[in-house]
């Protein structure tokens, strides 16, 4: 069994792993998720509406950023969400804020609650599993509080 | 030129089981025969279409002009998520004022699926409606509570601010005979609901709802010659989109825009759309007696409240503490009982908020008038870059 990220391009995996942007190559605009390259050419149509770039390349963004908002499911969202155990465990989600101008929603890590957040503290990305399915382990990045 | 509603009308909100098609012809004669207009004098149908998380594709206006009975109306159909029915209102005001139509019926309607709404099926692994319910069980009241928390965290909000958002709407639709959910709630009540996402309980969330609602639009020329009573003027119709960087995080998407290449701009997206509003009608904030906003959630009528520019950012909890928006206040807010008391039909929302201004500006919210009200304006936010907010004066 081995553990794959659930989805491809979105984030790098390892021991300080960072989520993957894709940067336009005429002014510098980052997006966050990366583009897709089966989501077709209207995929990166460059989002400043003062730039008709169409190229982009990938570009790492910050592991540690600030919390723009966080909260928790406490009940289990409706599919296509795959809960990871039964009965379903809660889970707390944050809006991060990162030094690229740029807020990016996930899961907060696993044993971290709303409780160890605050608007403005500190986290940084980690990688942990989602859920598990036949192929194996599926991994996502989380946010985890900065002690 | 200006364009009048002439007439309002609503089929109740609840889930009643039956096809949308029979609330709106409900609405749409009631709206017709509240102006005094006979449906055969109707020469265009706008309908607002019925819409499941975002995507569109399951009505169309001719749907409505069918049942009424074809009657040669030319016809639009309007798609704009939560501000689909203020579209559909502005595609008819705008033929109106082009003078390519004299009177205009314009009519959401919608059955809705009972608990959180859910995309789409299919794998879609491109699509972001799809992908925050797949990679973070990101569910709609999930982004109402990041909106609530911020409030917590900074202006000092608590939960039992919001829970008195829901006391003061419950009370204000308990006399509202479209209103679905008609019994007064308690702080304590709301509080002992079960937490949803922290720190939004339950009670502090909206329902999904079926209804319908319908205006008839005319000319103020029409109008007078036809001796309508009571015309109310559209004063403004704003449907504006956001502006590049939008840095609000907004459902369903996984992140903002980036603010690094232009700087964080000077509104965001929420507030451009009453801000246009303001400009279309030329009046300001301090003109407004009445609002009907979109309480999605509890916290989220306090975000709009700052959004119109009715008080400054992180003072709408004061305004709530010391009464000013409930009915007898300074700037009443959700007279109808807002969506607390109606829950969310998505099409035919924009128009209800727009009825229940209709109603407060003629003195006829019988149960919940707002005294005097001259001037009244609406909001609204959907998915993927829709908004509304519609200024009604008479």
């Amino acid at each position: 069994m081995t553990a794959t990220p659930v989805i491809e391009g979105w984030f790098t995996t390892g021991a300080e792993p960072r989520l993957l942007a894709s940067r336009c190559t005429a002014c510098s605009n980052v997006v966050f998720p990366p583009v897709s390259g089966d989501a077709g050419a209207a995929a990166f149509y460059c989002r400043n509406p003062a730039c008709d770039g169409q190229e982009h390349d990938t570009v790492e963004l910050a592991r540690r950023g600030r919390v723009w908002s966080y909260t928790d499911a406490q009940y289990q969202p409706p599919a296509p969400y795959v809960p990871a155990s039964d009965p379903f465990q809660p889970f707390a989600l944050a809006a991060v804020e990162l030094p690229e101008g740029i807020v990016v929603l996930g899961q907060v890590a696993a044993g971290f609650g709303v409780g160890d957040l605050r608007v403005g503290s500190e986290v940084e990305l980690v990688v942990e599993t989602l859920h598990a399915d036949e192929a194996g382990e599926r991994t996502i990045y989380r946010w985890r509080p900065v002690a | 030129m200006n364009v009048v509603i002439a007439g309002a009308g609503m089929h109740p909100w609840g889930k009643w089981g039956r096809n949308f098609t029979e609330y709106g012809v409900h609405a749409a004669r009631e709206a017709l025969r509240d102006a005094g207009v006979a449906w055969t004098d109707v020469d265009l149908v706008v309908g607002g279409e019925t819409v499941r998380n975002g995507y569109a594709g399951y009505v169309a206006g001719s749907t409505f002009a069918q049942a009424l009975g074809w009657n040669g109306a030319r016809i639009a159909t309007s798609y704009a998520a939560c501000a689909t029915g203020a579209q559909a209102i502005d595609t008819a005001r705008a033929r109106i004022l082009a003078g390519l139509s004299e009177v205009a019926l314009v009519v959401g309607a919608d059955t809705t699926p009972k608990g959180f709404l859910a995309p789409n099926a299919g794998e879609r692994w491109n699509d972001p409606d799809w992908l925050r319910f797949r990679l973070l069980g990101m569910t709609n009241p999930a982004y109402f509570a990041l909106y609530a928390r911020r409030r917590m965290d900074l202006y000092g909000a608590t939960a039992e601010d919001f829970a008195q958002v829901k006391v003061k709407n419950a009370k204000h639709g308990l006399e509202n005979p479209y209103a679905r959910f008609r019994k007064e709630s308690s702080v304590e009540e709301v509080l002992a609901s079960p937490m949803v996402s922290d720190p939004l309980h339950l009670l502090d969330i909206c329902a999904t709802s079926d209804g319908a609602a319908a205006v008839v639009l005319t000319s103020a020329d029409y109008a007078r010659r036809h001796g309508l009573a009571s015309p109310v003027t559209v004063a403004a119709v704003s449907t504006v989109t956001p502006t590049f960087p939008n840095t609000v995080i907004d459902m369903p998407l996984l992140a903002t825009d980036s603010s690094a290449v232009t700087g964080v701009p000077e509104r965001t997206f929420k507030e451009s759309i009453g801000q246009a509003a303001y400009d279309e009608a030329g009046i300001g904030p301090e003109d407004v007696d009445v609002a009907e906003v979109y309480d999605l959630s509890t916290a989220l009528e306090l975000d709009w409240i700052e959004d119109l520019q009715l008080c400054k950012r992180g003072e709408a909890e004061a305004l709530l503490r010391a009464g000013d928006t409930t009915i007898g206040g300074r700037i009443p807010v959700n007279p109808s009982g807002g969506l607390a008391c109606f829950g969310e039909a998505v099409p035919a929302q924009a128009i209800a908020q727009v009825c229940e201004l209709t109603w407060q500006l003629q003195g006829r919210a019988e149960g919940r008038q707002v005294e005097g009200a001259k001037v009244g304006i609406t909001a609204n936010q959907g998915l993927f870059g829709h908004g509304s907010s519609v200024i009604l004066s008479v």
